[in-house]
């Protein structure tokens, strides 16, 4: 059970909306959990149709049995005199640096810092305990920078307490990376099923694990739904077959069905061709070991009941302890519920490592 | 459906003027940004210009696809360029961005061996040049000013680094420039020499204590690398800052041509539409809207609506049939076919084994090959068997039926995501109708060649809305 969860992926996968819905998933049956962004680009705000966040935990999702969702937008800046005077007692100080341009350059040019405050900020909300000594979220999803990144931004408190060798920097530094190197971490990878993100999200399984951070579930989104099986694949690739399919269109009311073969046929044609692709992209996912969760591509866009929607489908794939209370995912929403791929059987082929 | 359109944006005219001499491609991560440049960067080539694609961290396939296993720091020529006849003389390289050498490099071109080498020997500049969020920015600006600067090619395409905000490159050399100008270096390089001037004891205590502050924060060591650095780098810092501002100024330049490239979906549009507003504020040239992996149809006559109701025309005379067949093999009687049973397709017996219900089977559980010979033959033997009337015409009538439902449905979902992309296209065009717009049919698979990226240009060229390729 990891009380942080990172969601990585590359650019164009809906990394955020995918933290998102697991953020949601994961506060059913009354637990509480945060949703951290550390890129400024608003993108939880935006998805969950309200104003933009400020730099303040708030309350911004309702879940289904009465768990609630807060978001929080790191700002570096704030963060870090949020820490001076954690640390300092800096107040007055810390705006006098501010002044100086200390503030600037400690979170845009200094290598590694505002890193450093983003992570650590969001290690200090997963071990943040209340008077009664329960934690204060139950789980902290991360809306984490891009695969191409994870690696360098999970491990930069490493690189950081490498370079500050003592001090309280030092101490902070290494306080993080125990949290991010243990179990109480899983660094999850979204990918869609292409070529270029699958091959990233290898990539990065191999760079995370090299570099012995958790790595936690390969996160498969936008999937379509399969609306041609094998078979009728089969009889679409036979030439002969088009005066056949015109002659079922005519018959199902369509006129100018003998144009109409034609191209449906080629759509058909470019459907099999991705869905080998995809089956071979599937294939070389598996191979990683990980689990696989697959989210179907939702055909109205995304919306706020889309976002539930896909939080439905994880916690209908284990995710959130498994309840998913009966409703029907797809019903409502424009997606059918029996072609959606996330609730075929056998999907989540990996061991249950808990996510 | 559309408001207003775009006018369309030809980018032959922009490779082929001599006087456009740098082609920025910028936009949000995963909207095609490397592949355009890449593609552009070839038609350019095969048009007869010299031309170099600088890539920011592009995927190995696309470096393989033209012909180099693996880019570096250098330019390197990419063969199989057919540029004839007028043509004649293009010439394509690439390359790919490496921060840590671009840095090395200035390094050591700006300072004596003495001070290189304390600089390269610095923890803190090691950590700095490896690439922490915003080296990246730095690095492709200084490159791209580099390479404009030897004026060994007549054309330069710049892909951007992938960063969230597609924006930040914009900002490096001003984020730079701040720093260089702020205060906070002359406290970190010397507190003695401010202190040391006449009137400034109060400032002097002030700078003490904040140093203090900066030493009791990143720790003694940190602090005192952290000034070796900077007092390293003093004499350089000048010579990156004016070669920022040049740089900056080289894109506001005439013969720059920014294109925004996006996908036709909501966030990559919006980033587009925030990224051509800050082009103008910043008096940056803008080409154009790049519009990748937009989907038509040759079918665009039959609505999603139509498709689906005929699909389900076709399944409920399918399930009749079953139905009936079943029926017949305990009564004997015949069904009665719904509306709309064509004569020549008679009913179903038994019928086959897949129910509509079977588009449910996990992508797993299909057989590997759709296209295979295997599963032509599996599914042969398949209706064999369940073929107790033995009509083989009566079962390919029923797979035939279904696999029409199949192609509406598919239809249907194909005409929903241009209804989509149509809508999210909209809204852009409403806020921009200014900006023209070339778009580029999606493809069904990635680019694996010279060939594939041959084809996208063209398609870059072509630009109207696409039809029928997918």
């Amino acid at each position: 059970m990891s009380r942080l969860q990172v969601v990585s992926g590359k650019g164009g996968t809906g990394k955020t909306t995918v933290a998102a819905a697991l953020a949601l998933a994961l506060a059913t049956e009354g637990r509480r959990t945060l949703l951290v962004e550390v890129e400024g680009r608003q993108g939880i705000a935006q998805l969950f149709e309200t104003e933009a966040l400020p730099y303040e935990e708030r309350k911004i999702a309702v879940a289904p049995g009465g768990g609630e969702v807060y978001a929080l937008a790191i700002d570096p800046e704030l963060a870090l005199l949020d820490y001076l005077q954690m640390f300092y007692k800096l107040g007055g100080a810390g705006r006098a640096l501010k002044k100086l341009g200390a503030i600037d350059f400690a979170t845009t040019v200094a290598p590694g810092l505002r890193d450093v405050l983003l992570t650590g900020k969001a290690c200090e909300a997963v071990r943040r305990k209340d008077k009664q000594g329960r934690y204060a979220y139950d789980y902290v999803v991360m809306d984490a920078p891009p695969t191409g990144r994870i690696t360098r931004f999970l491990n930069v408190n490493h690189e950081v307490a490498g370079l500050a060798k003592m001090g309280p920097i030092h101490n902070q530094a290494q306080a993080v990376m125990r949290v991010i190197k243990s179990r109480e971490t899983a660094v999850h990878l979204v990918t869609l099923l292409e070529e270029m993100p699958v091959q990233e999200t290898l990539d990065g399984v191999a760079e995370l694990r090299a570099a012995r951070l958790p790595v936690g579930r390969v996160l498969v989104n936008m999937v379509r739904p399969t609306l041609l099986d094998a078979p009728a694949l089969a009889l679409a690739r036979d030439a002969s077959v088009r005066p056949a399919v015109a002659a079922a269109l005519a018959s199902a009311g369509l006129s100018g069905a003998t144009k109409l073969a034609a191209p449906l046929l080629a759509q058909a044609d470019e459907y099999a061709e991705r869905h080998a692709l995809e089956h071979a992209q599937r294939g070389l996912l598996a191979d990683t070991g990980l689990p696989l969760h697959e989210l179907p591509q939702l055909t109205e866009g995304l919306d706020l009941a889309g976002l539930y929607t896909l939080a439905d489908y994880l916690r209908g794939q284990g995710i959130g302890h498994g309840t998913s209370h009966g409703t029907d995912p797809g019903t409502g929403h424009g997606t059918d519920p029996r072609t959606a791929p996330g609730t075929a059987p056998g999907t989540d082929r990996g061991t249950d490592r808990g996510i | 459906m559309t408001l207003e359109t775009n006018a369309a944006l030809n980018v032959d005219p922009l490779l082929d003027d001599p006087e456009t001499r740098i082609v920025v491609c910028c936009g949000s991560g995963g909207v095609g940004k490397t592949t355009t440049a890449a593609a552009l960067g070839l038609r350019a080539a095969e048009r007869g210009r010299k031309v170099v694609v600088l890539t920011i961290d592009p995927a190995r396939r696309l470096a393989q696809s033209m012909g180099i296993d693996s880019l570096d720091n250098t330019p390197r020529r990419v063969k199989g360029i057919e540029a004839t006849g007028a043509a004649a003389g293009g010439e394509l390289h690439a390359m790919m961005l490496d921060m840590k050498r671009t840095f090395d490099e200035i390094v050591e071109a700006h300072a004596d061996e003495e001070r290189a080498e304390a600089i390269l020997s610095n923890p803190f500049y090691q950590s700095l040049s490896a690439g922490f969020a915003g080296t990246q920015e730095y690095m492709a600006m200084e490159k791209l000013g580099q390479l404009r600067a030897r004026d060994e090619w007549d054309l330069i395409v710049v892909d951007t680094p992938p960063s969230r905000s597609a924006l930040d490159f914009l900002d490096a050399p001003k984020r730079l420039g701040s720093f260089l100008d702020g205060k906070l270096i002359r406290v970190l390089m010397a507190p003695a020499k401010v202190g040391g001037r006449a009137g400034m004891k109060f400032l002097n205590v002030g700078m003490s204590m904040m140093t203090g502050a900066l030493g009791k924060l990143l720790g003694g060591q940190l602090l005192r690398d952290v000034q070796t650095f900077v007092a390293a780098m003093d004499t350089m810092f000048g010579g990156f800052r004016t070669r920022a501002d040049a740089t900056y100024k080289l894109l506001q330049a005439p013969g720059t041509a920014f294109l925004v490239v996006a996908a036709p979906e909501r966030d990559a549009l919006r980033e587009a539409a925030y990224f051509v507003e800050r082009l103008a504020a910043e008096k940056m040239p803008l080409a154009g809207l790049v519009l990748n992996r937009v989907h038509g149809s040759d079918a665009e006559r039959v609505s999603a609506e139509r498709a689906l109701a005929a699909a389900e025309n076709l399944d409920e005379r399918r399930i009749v049939d079953q139905t009936a067949g079943k029926e017949e093999g305990r009564t004997g009687t015949s069904p009665t076919s719904p509306e709309g049973s064509p004569e020549g397709y008679p009913e179903d017996s038994e019928g086959s084994e897949h129910s509509p219900d079977d588009s449910e089977d996990s992508p797993e559980d299909s057989p590997e090959h759709p296209d295979s010979a295997t599963a032509t033959t599996t599914a042969a033997t398949a209706f064999d068997q369940t073929a107790d009337d033995t009509s083989v015409d009566r079962l390919a009538a029923t797979s035939v039926d279904r696999l029409a439902a199949g192609l509406l449905r598919l239809h249907a979902e194909r005409m929903q995501l241009i209804a989509r992309e149509q809508r999210t296209r909209d809204r852009f065009t409403a806020l921009h109708p200014e900006v023209a717009v070339t778009e580029v049919a999606a493809l069904p698979g990635d680019v694996h060649d010279l060939a594939g990226l041959r084809d996208i240009g063209a398609r870059l060229a072509a630009g109207d809305t696409p039809t029928g390729a997918a």
